[in-house]
């Protein structure tokens, strides 16, 4: 029995992944939801609409994914922590106004609980097909943060460290989930909410005279006013200057979105996330990301029991890519393996950073099922 | 600003003077339809401070980039929903949405009758001069039936929308239409949108010379200016179907509707903590207690 105005659900739960995440985000501070119904993370709107009224938060169902993600924007400049959460089809819709957070700088939290597509696809059965639409799925250049899950506890952890990343770098960060990950029911710990770490708005000090919308600190983000603090903010999806105004030129252009990408870059260690299994001797990497990261254990284990050398590296953070941590791989191991839910999408930015240093072997599979164990380790036998 | 308390312009105080001059045309309705605005805001002791402006894209959008509030221009059509979650997030703030018929009723058209079917707490103003302004003078939802313009070159053949109609039609509790000639009752009308709790929406009829007029034969402000007075009627009480707007012919303005509907928020508090859910609340306690009486 829940405690209705109870935010952090201390204790331990049988929950499933989509209902840790809404736990994580009430738990991260959110009070604020727009979604529209959809397969798999319609879970996530609906637990939203039961806890966030009793917590003196919102939650709108909205007519569409577009108007959810420019909604979760809104109330971010508000200053309400907000999120939405959706899967392929809903996904596709929020790339135009996850493009104008990107703009604005305006932290919030997307979750795409992927299924299989293109299109309508399989609704119900489980895809990662949108990884690389996630990184290049809004229109000009720029750079995002995604994260994987890969299972119902890091539904929960991800999804406050996605707020965290989203207030510290001040734009939308993905929570790339999967529909068995978010439909999988298992242990979840939610600790004290003393314990959790929470990363509070870079809200300024200075005063409105002195204040410039866009004016970068030290690690390239600005300081964020919220709507109605009598500091008369201009803000806009134009490409503008450091006080949010409008300026149509290349010069401008540049000094903007090139700041909005190094401001990833940059700061890249400190975003990104990996973990690693039977991994100091290994001569063999399997490199995964979300249910694909937990399939390949138990062939990892099994060529582990025949001598092959073989070790996992679980990709949390999957954008920004961990550019420097395969490259330093390819320079040690054999091969790296990577199977992933779609025709091949993560295994070229692994191809990229091993530059032919390392063997790179992609496990396609299109989605509906996760891989079979049997082929993965049928692939890790090949190598040797 | 100099040390003298003078203004150039009465409305000053609400202008971003560093960002003038504006993108407008000459004979652009889009200066007399802010100057309402801003003297509406006066009219209703608007709080400056906890005013925010939401636009959308086009010539109407860029409203935001020239007044002292909080404005946020955000993408096309999407400044309806961007500015629902603004008032939602936080009640306190009044929200007014400043955009043009391509960018609110076109692109935006199903965000606009949602809104207005919620009842959100936010004014939606809406200038329509019948087509794309910042793209060249293309076809619009509004476009009259026959009018040309650079993607009509034959002649318009869609029906376009009677926006009033629709708004109503979609639950607005308040609507009306007004010409930009008409500052006094528009101003007076923007300040009762204001005050009105629940979706209001204004509709200025406002002229775009350089592009529709000139394939309409008004080819200057002044042209649009001469056939507003000579075809303009005020009908408070028309019934809105017969409210459409042609390429000629009259235009119906007025204060359409003006009721009373309890907004989206105080719906919500009424279902989560009102009477309503303490009486569900006690029905189900019983419900949970006569399981537990069978279940032992």
């Amino acid at each position: 029995m829940i405690e209705k105005s109870t935010a952090v659900l201390t204790g331990q739960h049988f929950m499933s992944g989509d209902i840790a995440c809404a736990e994580g985000a009430i738990a991260a501070g959110c009070r604020f939801f727009a979604g529209y119904p959809i397969t798999p993370a319609t879970e996530i709107a609906e637990r939203m609409a039961e806890r966030l009224p009793s917590l003196g938060g919102t939650f709108l169902q909205m007519e569409d994914e577009i108007a959810s993600m420019s909604a979760i924007l809104g109330a971010s400049w508000a200053g309400v922590r907000s999120m939405t959460a959706t899967s392929g089809p809903g996904f596709s819709l929020m790339m135009e106004n996850l493009g104008l957070g990107i703009m604005m700088e305006t932290p919030c939290v997307v979750v795409n609980v992927q299924r299989a597509g293109p299109s309508t696809g399989l609704p119900t059965l489980v895809g990662q097909g949108d990884m690389m639409q996630a990184r290049w799925g809004s229109h000009g250049s720029y750079e995002i943060i995604a994260l994987c899950p890969s299972s119902p506890q890091e539904m929960f952890e991800l999804t406050i460290k996605a707020f965290n990343l989203s207030e510290q770098f001040r734009l939308p960060v993905l929570l790339m989930a999967d529909e068995v990950i978010g439909h999988m029911t298992e242990k979840v710990i939610i600790p004290e909410p003393a314990e959790l770490k929470i990363y509070q708005r870079r809200q300024t000090t200075l005063p409105p005279e002195k204040y410039r919308p866009y004016h970068p600190e030290e690690d390239l983000v600005p300081q964020m006013v919220n709507a109605g603090a009598g500091y008369h903010i201009h803000i806009t999806g134009l490409t503008h200057d450091e006080k949010g105004y409008p300026v149509i030129s290349a010069e401008a252009q540049q000094v903007l979105v090139q700041r909005l990408i190094d401001k990833i870059r940059r700061n890249r260690d400190k975003i990104i996330m990996f973990e690693e299994y039977y991994m100091e001797d290994a001569e063999i990497v399997v490199c995964a990301y979300g249910i694909s990261a937990r399939t390949a254990i138990w062939p990892i284990r099994q060529a582990r029991q025949d001598g092959i050398k073989v070790g996992l590296l679980k990709l949390i953070t999957v954008w920004p890519f961990p550019e420097e941590k395969i490259r330093n791989l390819a320079a040690r191991v054999k091969a790296l393996i990577v199977p992933e839910l779609n025709a091949g999408q993560i295994v070229l930015e692994v191809e990229r950073c091993a530059g032919g240093k390392a063997r790179v072997i992609s496990i396609p599979h299109l989605g509906g099922a996760t891989h079979d164990p049997r082929e993965v380790l049928r692939v890790i036998k090949e190598i040797i | 600003m100099n040390e003298s308390t003078e203004f150039l312009h009465p409305m000053d105080q609400f202008l971003r003077q560093e960002r003038i001059p504006h993108i407008w045309c000459s004979g652009c309705g889009l200066g007399t339809a802010l100057n309402a605005f801003l003297r509406a805001i006066i009219k209703s002791k608007i709080n400056q401070n906890k005013l925010s402006v939401v636009s959308g894209i086009g010539c109407t959008g860029r409203v935001g980039g020239y007044i002292k509030m909080d404005s946020f221009h955000t993408t096309h059509g999407r400044a309806i929903p961007f500015a629902t979650g603004l008032k939602l997030a936080n009640p306190d703030l009044k929200v007014v949405v400043f955009s043009g018929d391509g960018d609110l009723i076109s692109i935006g058209g199903n965000h606009f009758i949602h809104a207005a079917r919620r009842n959100i707490d936010m004014t939606v103003i809406c200038v329509n001069n019948f087509t794309y302004g910042m793209t060249g003078g293309q076809g619009a939802a509004t476009t009259p039936l026959h009018a040309r313009t650079t993607t009509t070159p034959y002649g318009n053949y869609e029906f376009p929308f009677n926006l009033a109609y629709l708004a109503a039609g979609s639950g607005a509790v308040y609507v009306s239409r007004w010409t930009v000639l008409q500052v006094q009752p528009l101003e007076r009308s923007i300040s009762r949108a204001l005050d009105k709790k629940g979706f209001s929406f204004v509709e200025i009829i406002s002229p775009c010379p350089t592009l529709y007029g000139r394939m309409n034969r008004l080819s200057t402000g002044l042209d649009f200016l001469k056939y507003y007075q000579a075809n303009t009627v005020v009908k408070h009480d028309v019934n809105l179907k017969d409210a459409e707007i042609g390429l000629d012919g009259e235009i119906i303005t007025g204060n359409f509707i003006d009721i009373e509907r309890p907004t989206l928020e105080e719906l919500q508090k009424q279902e989560v903590t009102g009477p309503l859910a303490q009486k569900k609340a006690e029905e189900k306690t019983v419900v949970e207690e006569r399981q537990k009486i069978e279940q032992e």
